[in-house]
């Protein structure tokens, strides 16, 4: 891993959520993550890792705390900021998330209309990242058509299609096979290594333990440890 | 934000919502088509009416006369006090002179022996009178009324049968047809609410989708308004041909049927019509459609 100078990119600070029912989903979450860094959350079911992804993406306001990302300050942002706030995360899911009745160009082209991108740019840039991410023979493939380790990677294209600084995933193998889980983890460490910060949630020990990446373990609300070159060891805690 | 490739984005996936969305799109439409051909039928008879009215006062006019001992000024006087009343269009002093003339050239018709006969007399030496044209027929009453009271008035006529006949007929058209309007038009903001709002919960996935990747509101909403507005313009459109084409047959119709009264029955153009007409329905119809779709994006779409 290139070395990282101290440049945060993300830093939450003292972050609690409790939501309405009375989970405390997250508690006193103080965290820093540098720009270009990888790093991996992992922690038993419920223990806010979510929580965490959908704070980040502001879909969610803290209980207390301060969040603060590419320099601006996610909790006191206006309404009005948030969209333009979006365009620079780029986020996958477990479910993929892809608009069954599109094919895949328009897909990944979507994430560009949404942010008015001419026709233009969508003819050069989509091909472009659906090649890279293995799926130029796929463009007029509708998501049913695809395998699951092909549909992540199109949500990944979309994610991407815009090229954020910050790219999150909540589980994005969680749904794949070994074998298409480590393409999508590869096409994730590649993606890190030029230079886009990524965020990955995952239940995958194996993968975690082979990366020899960052990893914050979380375990009912709160970091249980931090290890730069960490493996998937929730369970000693 | 505002560009040429989310202006045409948002029309062609408001387009796409009405395909999606067939039925109530339709049932929207066909709404709106019947409101607006209710009014676009009453906004015929209403100005043919007025029409008829306005040629109908030409001849309709109030005539008031005098005793006999009231003296030129006294004359002068009640001419002021009618001119002074707002209903009062034109008043004209008719002296027992004019009169006769007028009387003489309209019943004798050329035969001088006849006319002779009188001489210097004047029959109708008393006869010195206002003509009162009204500029509001429905007030031609009231206005007989007043005169009438006025001191020194003798008669008032009035030949106001047709006119009243048309006024009151014209009123009744006018409270039906807008009850009727209205309650279609509220049926039509429902429906296409509805429409609308089944569009948004139909693509809830896509608008979560959308806001994830960082769209704006307007972008979300936009095709939803796009949908409304061209339901809206639709069910305007639609009206408008069907009653382009049978006015023409309908005045044909009623003036083959009732020709005898063909001087009372005459018709405007379609084209003078029309004038206001299509851009009045335009209006109406697509501002039911931006009133319905965006209350409904506003209630569904709460950021
Ligand atoms: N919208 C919500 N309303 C109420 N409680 C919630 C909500 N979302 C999550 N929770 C609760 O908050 C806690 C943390 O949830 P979260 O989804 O962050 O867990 P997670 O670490 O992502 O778990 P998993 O690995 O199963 O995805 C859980 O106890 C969950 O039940
Ligand atoms: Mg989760």
């Amino acid at each position: 891993m290139a070395y990282i100078e101290n440049n945060p990119i993300i830093r939450l600070e003292n972050v609690s959520k409790t939501y309405p029912a009375g989970t405390k989903a997250l508690q006193d979450l103080s965290l820093t993550i540098q720009k270009g860094e990888f790093v991996f959350v992992v922690g038993t079911s419920g223990s806010g890792k979510s929580t965490l992804i959908k704070l980040l993406l502001k879909e969610i306001e803290p209980t207390s705390g301060k969040i603060e990302v590419n320099g601006q300050e996610v909790t006191a942002m206006k309404h009005k900021q948030v969209a333009k706030y979006r365009r620079k995360l780029g986020v996958v899911f477990q479910d993929f998330r892809l608009l069954k009745d599109r094919n895949v160009f328009e897909n990944v082209a979507f994430a560009l209309r949404v942010v008015g991108k001419s026709n233009y740019t969508i003819r050069r840039q989509v091909p472009a990242i659906l090649t890279i991410m293995g799926l130029g023979d796929k463009y007029a493939s509708f998501p049913r058509q695809l395998s699951g380790g092909e549909q992540q990677r199109v949500a990944l294209a979309r994610a991407l299609v815009n090229r954020p600084p910050i790219l999150l995933a909540d589980e994005p193998t969680g749904n794949l096979d070994p074998r298409n889980s480590w393409e999508i983890m590869k096409l994730l460490d590649e993606i890190n290594k030029k230079g886009t910060t990524v965020v990955v949630v995952t239940h995958n020990s194996d993968i975690v333990d082979a990366m020899q990446k960052r990893v914050i373990t979380m375990k009912k609300g709160v970091m249980v440890s931090d290890e730069q070159k960490g493996g998937y060891s929730y369970d000693k805690h | 934000m505002t560009n040429i490739s989310t202006f045409f984005y948002s029309i062609k996936q408001g387009v796409k919502n009405i395909h999606r969305n067939r039925m109530f799109s339709l049932a929207s439409m066909g709404t709106i088509t019947a409101c607006l051909f209710m009014f676009g039928i009453f906004y015929f008879l209403l100005s043919n009416f007025q029409f008829m009215i306005r040629n109908a006062e030409g001849s309709v006019g109030v005539t008031v006369f005098f005793e006999k001992e009231v003296e030129q000024a006294g004359i002068d006087a009640i001419g002021n006090m009618l001119a002074a009343r707002p209903e009062v269009d034109k008043i004209e002093f008719v002296s027992a002179e004019e009169a006769w003339e007028k009387f003489k050239e309209e019943t004798f018709q050329g035969e001088e022996n006849l006319e002779a006969s009188f001489g210097e007399d004047n029959p109708l030496a008393d006869s010195a009178s206002y003509e009162i044209y009204l500029n509001d027929i429905s007030k031609q009453a009231g206005f007989v009324k007043y005169a009438e009271e006025i001191e020194g008035v003798r008669q008032v006529n009035s030949s106001d049968t047709t006119a009243q006949g048309l006024t009151s007929f014209n009123v009744l058209v006018g409270y039906v047809s807008a009850a009727i309007i209205i309650i279609l038009l509220a049926v039509a903001v429902f429906l296409i609410s509805t429409t609308v709002a089944t569009g948004i919960s139909v693509r809830k996935d896509e608008i979560a989708i959308m806001r994830l990747l960082g769209a704006t509101d307007y972008f979300i909403r936009a095709p939803f308004i796009v949908e409304g507005i061209l339901i809206g313009f639709t069910g305007a459109v639609l009206p408008l041909f069907v009653l382009y084409f049978i006015y023409n047959k309908v005045i044909y119709y009623v003036q083959d049927k009732f020709g005898i009264l063909s001087n009372i029955l005459t018709f405007l153009d379609v084209s003078v019509v029309f004038k206001n007409l299509v851009p009045i329905s335009l209006c109406m119809g697509v501002g039911i459609g931006f009133v319905g779709s965006y209350l409904t994006v506003r209630k569904h779409l709460r950021v």
